[in-house]
């Protein structure tokens, strides 16, 4: 079956004519129909798409032209990747009916590599939230057990590639929005340097923390999606003009004489029994395999949470400013302008939405600035200290991913219990790092724990190469998600 | 009021500081591709950018910093090495994100100056800062709809802040000419007031004379001509005078300017004004000036009005008048420069000048054209004034020759060969002439030497008419002395 085949193997296959683009494309959309009515993962399917990129490759394929690295492999979007002529919501009611007019550059990246993009998939509204639960459209599941959530924000791409329903999806992370539902569901999940990945066409959550990057099945997959995806673009000017080494290059050169460090900090946090044990053995299994394991210091952890929760709803609040129902989304019936703007922001965002957004135009109000924002910063190039001090020293950080394994609907009803579950994986975005989640074994409940690496800028290729030994080790190997199927 | 405004003048200061908003001449947007032509259809020059899309993000047009630098380094201003952009919030439809990009804490410029001359006398006007920003677009009410047009939003501005030491109306008026003058002299903005180009808000209060604390403060908007300034600030003064003269307080708020009406009326209080949530945009790295760029900009930058005004005095003698209707206008100077550089001699500046002024912009006045539509290139106009300053023509056969050239475009000295109208310097030659007329009238010539001095302009007259009027009236009148004896 087709389904579960690896990025590397698809577009194998495809380009050898074992498996037409066509047909691919017709087992994926039957797998989406047969799953995705209990998964939720897809917002929209963009069936003509999908089918014209197919006879695009075949066509290609047949006249001898070269295929792209990822030709025929079927890839999905968060639904806060702008796709041309594809209807984009960022999971809110206040986009509904939009159709952009424009690609993102991942976008038009991985369509010049081939992919097949199938469709967009769910997510907490604007992705703002752990669990997808926040999204305005539907409940996405955890394939391995349907009472749980996926993670979040990028749940439904997560939860396509765990069950199957594409070989790979991108996400996009901005305070563990990647790495933790990819902790949830069993897959890898790559948040790369900050500027590594071009924004432009992202709908933007927290300007200075949002980073693409691609959910997949295994640690090689990663590499060749990161591979198309990353480098300099014109159009965003965070962009780093850095190039572009080849990821997948050296993976299984193996860890030896590699320093992990294990950052106190983290570990003296409340984590689940399960997942503490998971990360022991992968401490075992890459101590085994020649790394050495330090502990390292992150003295100002503890203070990423509520930096990042001043500086993430202050630009919020900023960039949603733009939603206000005058030139595209949903407006509202309304006496007067003022009017206009109360009932199209009221009726069209969320709660949690409307929360980060109140929270923000407070932090930024004028006389606050000091106290908040610029404050938060500060403590923002102390957590970024932290970590040049710590990557002077080792050549990788090992964590949890979370603290606990994936949850069930409903069990985190106040904002700040939701806000834990990324307590892990925040400080990566304040600093800018890369971090790459990896499965690393599954707790008694079955339910998959991640392994979290974060390196130094631009150090992504590190990243993989440790992840590729934990996958090998102590990862998932053929276990598959059996909650839906 | 019980008391004129004169009078409350003696008693009372007004303070002013403008805030004036140049569009800077760029093809593109600063911050996306769209063009920034004037007077498209609605709409037209718009991108998802301009469009506050989802997803889209600012890219600062390198252009906008090097014209804002301009303007930065004729001002004398200390220019930030690093600055910042920074995000400015409101809601209206008009602004499509939401937010203004603009320059907050980390100004491009700030403690500049500009210099203006009210009434004969310097007056250097200190300025607070520049800084860019993007416009917005307009919105334009019919009846119950209101339409947007955000042709202009995105357009690149700089906003030039003074600092509050204008005193009079007719300085607020000479603040803005001299800052247009400057903007168009630099050539980084046409600053078409009309087209929204130029626009200024005021700040106005009022202090009794010797007092530090500046009083509460009104912002005009909406004073969009060097007319509308001088009314609506002169109009701002009366109002807030008559208000203190009667015991009451200014009050601080926004007032709109209505040139119909000519009055002001309140816009918005103090309570209802904005709280902006400045904060730098994460979207854009910070702006760095290096030296390689203020390098170039130093090298290409234009001789400053100032120093041209000095330099026509110095070098050419122009009086003070003509020296600053020369540097009014960039065109003018460099008209006059081109022309003086032509025919470089002693006193050619002068004689430029005075035909520039009087014969060349009589005559495109006239015709309504200015002084980059003149049909007569500089060259030509200074081969003309070397005609006349040689001796070559008389100033007379000057002029004419003038209108000639300038009607079909020929050269002076081929219509002067054309016609034969050389001026006859060659004394031997007049010499003949003044004998023959002298001898001619011998009666006039017994009255003129009996003491009738009036007759003398009787013989230059004679000479003129038999030369065509070719005869140099300086020798002729030199030779009529010596022939008639006195």
């Amino acid at each position: 079956m087709s389904e579960f085949w690896t990025v590397a193997e698809t577009a194998r296959r495809v380009a050898a004519g074992e498996l037409t683009a066509y047909r691919l494309v017709e087992n994926v959309l039957t797998r989406i129909r047969n799953v995705d009515r209990e998964l939720g993962a897809f917002l929209e399917i963009d069936l003509d798409g999908a089918r014209n990129a197919a006879s695009e490759i075949e066509r290609r394929r047949t006249s001898g032209e070269p295929l792209g690295p990822l030709a025929g492999v079927p890839i999905a979007l968060k639904d806060n990747l702008v796709t041309k002529g594809v209807a984009t919501t960022a999971g809110s009611k206040i986009l509904k009916g939009w159709i952009p007019p424009y690609d993102a550059t991942v976008v038009e990246k991985l369509r010049a590599a081939g992919a097949i993009l199938v469709g967009k998939t769910n997510l907490d509204e604007f992705g703002m939230g752990s669990s997808t639960e926040r999204s305005s459209y539907r409940k996405t599941r955890n394939p391995w057990d349907a009472s749980r959530v996926p993670g979040g924000s990028s749940g439904g791409s997560a939860a396509a590639v765990a069950a199957g329903l594409c070989a790979a999806s991108l996400g996009t992370d901005t305070g563990g929005s990647i790495r933790q539902p990819a902790a949830f569901t069993g897959v890898v999940g790559l948040k790369p340097t900050y500027g590594r990945v071009s924004r432009w066409g992202v709908v933007a959550f927290a300007s200075s923390l949002d980073q693409v990057g691609p959910l997949t099945r295994t640690v090689a997959d990663a590499a060749l999606v990161l591979q198309a995806i990353a480098g300099h673009d014109p159009r965003d000017a965070t962009s780093l003009n850095a190039p572009v080494p080849s990821y997948s290059e050296g993976l299984d050169r193996g860890i030896a004489g590699m320093t992990i460090g294990l950052p106190s900090e983290y570990f003296n946090h409340a984590i689940d029994a399960d997942v503490r044990a998971a990360i022991e053995r992968t401490m075992t299994a890459l101590k085994d395999k020649g790394a050495k394991l330090v502990e390292v210091s992150l003295p100002h952890a503890e203070l990423a949470l509520p930096a990042y929760y001043i500086i993430a709803p202050a630009e919020a609040s900023s960039n949603l400013a733009r939603y206000d129902g005058i030139r595209y989304g949903k407006r509202a019936e309304a006496q007067d302008l003022l009017d206009l703007y109360r009932k199209t922001r009221g009726a069209g965002f969320g709660p949690e939405v409307k929360r980060r957004i109140m929270l923000g135009t407070y932090t930024l109000r004028s006389g606050y600035y000091d106290a908040y924002y610029k404050k938060a910063q500060q403590v923002r190039a102390l957590i970024k200290r932290d970590f040049d001090e710590a990557f002077a020293k080792v050549d990788v950080i090992l964590t949890p991913t979370t603290p606990t394994a994936a949850f069930r609907f409903g069990a985190k009803v106040e904002p700040l219990d939701m806000y834990l579950a990324d307590v892990f994986t925040l400080s990566c975005n304040l600093a800018g790092l890369p971090g790459l989640s990896v499965p690393c074994g599954l707790t008694a409940e079955g339910l998959p724990v991640g392994a979290q690496l974060l390196g130094r800028p631009l150090d992504e290729a590190t990243l993989l190469r440790v992840g590729a030994v934990i996958e090998a080790t102590v990862g998932l190997g053929e276990r598959r998600p059996g909650g839906i199927t | 009021m019980t008391r004129p405004v004169s009078a409350l003048l003696e008693e009372w200061e007004p303070v002013i500081g403008l805030e004036v908003h140049v569009q800077l001449a760029t093809k593109s947007k600063a911050f996306s591709p769209s063009a920034t032509t004037f007077g498209e259809p609605p709409n037209s020059l718009t991108d998802p950018l301009v469009l506050g899309m989802p997803g889209t993000l600012p890219v600062f047009n390198r252009t906008a910093l090097e014209l804002a630098l301009r303007l930065g380094v004729a001002t004398s201003s200390q220019i930030r090495a690093k600055s910042r952009f920074a995000r400015k919030h409101y809601f209206y439809p008009d602004l499509p994100k939401g937010y203004q990009i603009s320059q907050y804490d980390e100004p491009l410029c700030e403690h500049g100056h500009l210099d203006l001359i009210v009434g004969g006398v310097l007056k250097r006007v200190k300025l607070t800062r520049i800084h860019l920003e993007e416009d917005a677009g307009k919105n334009t009410h019919v009846g119950a709809v209101s339409h947007v047009d955000l042709n202009r939003a995105g357009i690149p501005l700089v906003e030039v802040v003074s600092e509050p030491m204008i005193t009079s109306a007719e300085e607020a008026a000479e603040f803005m000419r001299s800052l247009h003058r400057l903007v168009r002299w630099l050539e980084i903005s046409e600053a078409d007031m009309e087209k929204g180009q130029l626009r200024c808000d005021a700040n106005v209060s009022v202090r009794l004379r010797g007092e530090d604390r500046l009083g509460t403060r009104t912002e005009l908007k909406n004073i969009n001509s060097f007319r509308f300034v001088q009314n609506a600030v002169d109009h701002e003064i009366a109002r807030q005078l008559r208000i203190v003269d009667s015991g009451g307080r200014i009050e601080r708020e926004t007032r709109l300017w209505d040139a119909d009406a000519g009055q002001s009326a309140p816009m918005r209080s103090k309570e209802e004004a904005n709280d902006y949530r400045y904060f730098p945009d994460p979207d854009l790295p910070p702006l760095v000036v290096d030296a390689e760029l203020m390098g170039g900009i130093l090298r290409t930058l234009p001789e400053l009005p100032g120093a041209r005004f000095e330099r026509y005095q110095k070098e050419h003698g122009l009086s003070p008048d003509d020296a600053r209707t020369l540097v009014s206008d960039r065109a003018l100077a460099d008209y006059f420069d081109a022309a003086c550089t032509a025919h470089p001699g002693e006193r050619s500046g002068r004689m430029i000048a005075n035909w520039m002024l009087t014969e060349l912009l009589g005559a495109l006045n006239a015709d309504g054209k200015d002084i980059a539509q003149s049909p007569m290139p500089a060259a030509m106009l200074s081969a003309l004034v070397v005609l006349v300053e040689s001796g070559t023509i008389s100033g007379k056969i000057g002029k004419e020759i003038f209108t000639e050239s300038y009607a079909s475009g020929e050269a002076p000295l081929a219509i002067v060969e054309r016609r034969g109208v050389q001026q006859i310097s060659d004394e031997a030659a007049l010499w003949e002439v003044v004998d023959r007329v002298v001898k001619a009238n011998p009666k006039q010539a017994e009255g003129y030497a009996s003491g009738k001095d009036g007759l003398f302009g009787f013989f230059v007259g004679a000479v003129m008419k038999e030369t065509q009027g070719r005869a140099n009236p300086i020798i002729t009148s030199d030779l009529l002395h010596k022939r008639l004896g006195r």
